[in-house]
Formats: structure tokens, sequence, C-alpha cells
């Protein structure tokens, strides 16, 4: 099933304080990692709200990756626990509409994490690879009948029109 | 408040139309009472399927915004009944997305879970009370051919839509049914012109919690219970409970109806001013709530307590959601 030509679209929402830092250090450290991501900057991994993930699933994204500080090491104290249980929560829904997994992670890394962080990000694009793309909007095209259904009605209506006049 | 409505004495064309919904909604108009009277008094009921005979072909043949106020209720699951959203779009001058299927797809959005092929052999097969019936397993065809001609039927969709996914649409009002109050505002905003900017919805812009009198502690849930499970308490915040209450992510309207006799809100007014996707951001509240940082026990309250997420988070708002369905490759999986 592994489509070589498929390159992976993936966002990434990194928390400002660890896991962008992270990104920023796998950089100048010249760490090669997959170049499917996008980054977006958040202030906190419990900042990304389960419809930052749908909207990005619904254009056109093929995977989401969400990272922020260890559990415990949150700059806001406790919000990242707030991430963890977001994420829970979500991945029960998504997997209920379809959606499979392992398309949406979340992971911790430090400031001084680029290897892990890199590492992570080529795992998921591996992942995410191996499952082909997502296509969400696809699910959203109506079988053929559609058009010419609807013209068929307005064929129907002239002619009822026809025969009363 | 009569007055005002008599002083526009040049009668304005009303029209109710109904697509994928119960009929629950024209029922709700009937419940603003003796002011019904009123509304008869400024509109001219030009068509409304529900309760009056009327025909598509006088509908085709108005001039363009001759209906002044269209309140439309139902989504849209067929290629008629889209036929009929733009035809009345076209038609009215103000055309109100009225209750939550038209708004958001409501109980019929959620067989966005499946597709028209499942939801056709459940129908018309598998074990359901027309299967009998149908032992040369026919489904429905949009062409037939008879002696007479070709006979068509519409087109049943994949996916249902929400009418402003179909039309352009200028107001939005919520619940399910709308309540009687919540109408009556509506129509005298509408005949007074003291309308909100094109697009919104009409209402109030506070979630259900404000209205709901119930007492609220620091919320900590450790198990999600059912609503068969446990009686809950009169006093206390259903959510504090372990009850799934939706009031949180809902918006007001309503005067807390369900939570007022101990059921917790299911959400069915929607999503607030300036969400997005309803379910996302019932599903980080509740999140919030959840009292572990364990990444396993979180796992297993979830799973154990909402055995159904789409149907909890989405039961209004699945087609309206930024998803609108679950994944055509997974439907029956």
């Amino acid at each position: 099933m592994v489509n070589e030509n498929f390159e992976p679209k993936i966002v990434g929402f990194c928390c400002n304080w660890c896991s962008y830092r992270a990104a920023d250090l796998a950089g100048t450290a010249r760490i090669k990692y997959s170049p499917n991501v996008r980054v977006l900057r958040v202030m906190c991994s419990g900042r990304v709200d389960p419809s930052f993930v749908m909207k990005a699933l619904a254009s056109g994204a093929d995977g989401v990756l969400i990272a922020g500080c260890h559990p415990g090491e949150c700059h806001y104290i406790e919000q990242n626990y707030k991430a963890m249980r977001r994420y829970s929560i979500l991945k029960h829904t998504l997997r209920a509409m379809g959606v499979e997994p392992d398309r949406v992670r979340l992971v911790w890394a430090s400031a001084a994490e680029g290897q892990q962080l890199a590492e992570a990000i080529d795992l998921l694009v591996a992942d995410v690879r191996k499952l082909g793309p997502l296509k969400w909007p696809g699910n959203w095209t109506e079988n053929g009948q559609r058009e010419e259904a609807l013209e068929t009605l307005l064929k129907e209506h002239e002619e009822a029109f026809e025969v009363l006049t | 408040m009569t007055q005002t409505v008599e002083k526009k004495a040049a009668k304005g064309k009303l029209a109710i139309y109904w697509a994928a919904s119960c009929g629950g909604c024209e029922i709700s108009i009937l419940q603003i009472d003796a002011k019904i009277l009123d509304v008869d008094a400024a509109f001219d009921l030009v068509f409304c399927p529900c309760i009056a005979d009327g025909k598509v072909r006088d509908i085709e043949k108005m001039a363009d915004g001759e209906i002044d106020v269209c309140l439309f209720n139902g989504g849209i699951r067929n290629s008629e009944q889209e036929y009929m959203a733009r035809l009345l779009r076209q038609k009215s001058k103000v055309l109100v997305a009225f209750g939550s299927c038209a708004s958001e797809g409501c109980i019929p959005g959620l067989g966005n879970l499946n597709d028209r092929k499942s939801i056709f052999e459940t129908v018309y097969h598998q074990g359901s009370a027309t299967a009998p019936e149908n032992p040369q397993n026919i489904y429905p065809q949009h062409e037939t051919k008879v002696p007479e001609g070709i006979l068509y039927l519409p087109v049943f969709y994949d996916t249902l839509k929400t009418l402003a996914q179909t039309v352009d649409v200028d107001y939005f009002l919520p619940g399910c049914p709308p309540e009687a109050d919540n109408i009556w505002k509506a129509i005298t905003a509408i005949v007074e012109g003291k309308l909100p900017r094109k697009g919104s919805t009409i209402g109030v812009n506070t979630t259900v919690c404000e209205e709901c009198k119930r007492k609220r502690n620091e919320k900590k849930i450790k198990k999600f219970y059912r609503t068969w499970e446990i009686i809950p308490d009169e006093e206390t915040c259903l959510l504090e409970q372990g009850l799934m209450c939706c009031g949180i992510a809902t918006r007001a309207g309503c005067g807390a109806l369900c939570p007022a006799v101990n059921s917790p809100c299911i959400g069915c007014h929607g999503p607030n001013e300036g969400v997005d996707d309803y379910g996302a951001r019932l599903m980080s509240a509740v999140a919030s709530v959840i009292d572990s940082n364990n990444e396993e026990e979180i796992d297993r309250i979830i799973a154990e307590g909402i055995p159904d997420p789409v149907g909890t988070f989405y039961r209004f708002s699945l087609a309206g959601s930024l998803l609108r369905r679950g994944s055509k490759a997974t439907v029956g999986k």
C-alpha cells in the first residue's frame, strides 16, 4: 500500500517553552528530519483545542503532531496534563469517526531534546506514509447522480407546466 | 407588541418548509399560542406543506424575493430537498435556518456516520420492519421505467448537509425544537426590522450554565455515569456528579430546561457565538475536568464513561461540524 510518491502533510503544534525550542535546537544542531511538518507555535500544548486538529484534518492535512513540555514540567504548571486529557478524548472520538489513531500524535520534548523531537517527527511521518493520504474533504463529495437528479427535477417541473397551461 | 405587528398592514408573505426533519419545528411554532393570530395578521402563509395545501409550481412562478420570510427546518438529505432549498432561497428575502436540523444537521445528521448504501441496506434489507416485505432486495432507484414513461425519485445523498452548506442563509434559530418564546422574539425582530448582522444566530450569547440554577463547585470527575446509572442530586451541578451534561458548551436560550428536571443538557442549541466546532469545544471543556494525570487512567475513564463519543459530543451537530461526517472508507467497519 505504501505509495513512494506520497508526501504526507503534517501540521505540528509546538509549545513555545519546550517543543518549539526543541525544533529550534534541531535546526541549529543540524539534525536531519522529515520536512513534512508545518510547525505552528502555540503558547502551550494545553492551548491546542481539538477543533485545531479537526480543522487541520478537514483542510487536507494527513496527520497532526502536538508537542509539549514533559508532564510535570509545564511552563503553566499543569496545562500539558489538560493537553493529555484532550488528546485522549479526541483520539477516542476520531477513532469513532474513522480517522486512524496513528494520524494524530501527542509527544513530549523538552527544550534540550531536539534529537528526540526529530525522531518523533520521522516516526509520525513514516506511520502516516504507511496509512496513505487522508483526503478528508473527499468524504463530502456526493455521488454522481446528484447533479443529474437536480436537472431531471427541473425538467419534470417544466413538462408539468406545459401540461397545465 | 401586537400593535407593532399590526401596523404593518400590508401583509407580508411567509413560507415554512421542512426537509429532513421530524415535524417538531412546525409544532413548536404553534406553541406560540394565540400569538399565531398576530402572525396571521402580519403575514400570508404562502407555503407550508405541513398544515396547508400549497404547490411548488406556485412558488416557482413567484418573482425572486417575493416571499418576505422563509422559515426552513430540516437538513438536506436528498436532491429534492436541495432543489427546494435553492428555490426558497431564490424566492425569499430572509431565509432562516429554523431549528437544529437546518442549522447543524441534528439527529438525521448522525446518519453521516454511514452512507447511502449502508442506510439502504439497514432499512430495506437487514432486519428492519420493512425487510420481510422486500424479499427481492429492491432498493429505491432514481429512475423507474413504467409503461407510461419514466418515473423519478429524488436521489438520496451519502452525506446530510446543513442548509448553510447548501445555500446562503440569513439567520439561524437554534434549538430542537426552538422554544416558543425564542420563535416569537425572532418573528417580532424580523417584522420590526431589528435584526442582528446577516449570518448570525438569533438568540443569546451565553451558555446553558449561565441559566442553570444548580450549585457549582470545583469540577473533578473520576468516573462518568450514564443517565440510567444514577439518580442525581437535585441541587448540585450535574457534570460534577459525573453525568455528561453538555451545558458548558451549549448556547443558552432554553432556560436550562433539561437540568431543571434533573436531566443533563444534551446540547440541542448547538455552539455558542464564535465556536467553529461544537463537539471539539465540548471535548475540550470535559477533558479539563477529568481528575487524573495518569495517561492510562484517563484513557480508561473516557473509554468506560463515554462509549459513544460521536453520539455524545456531536449528537446534534455532526453534519455542521468541521469534519461533517465519519470517514466513508470505514463505514460498516
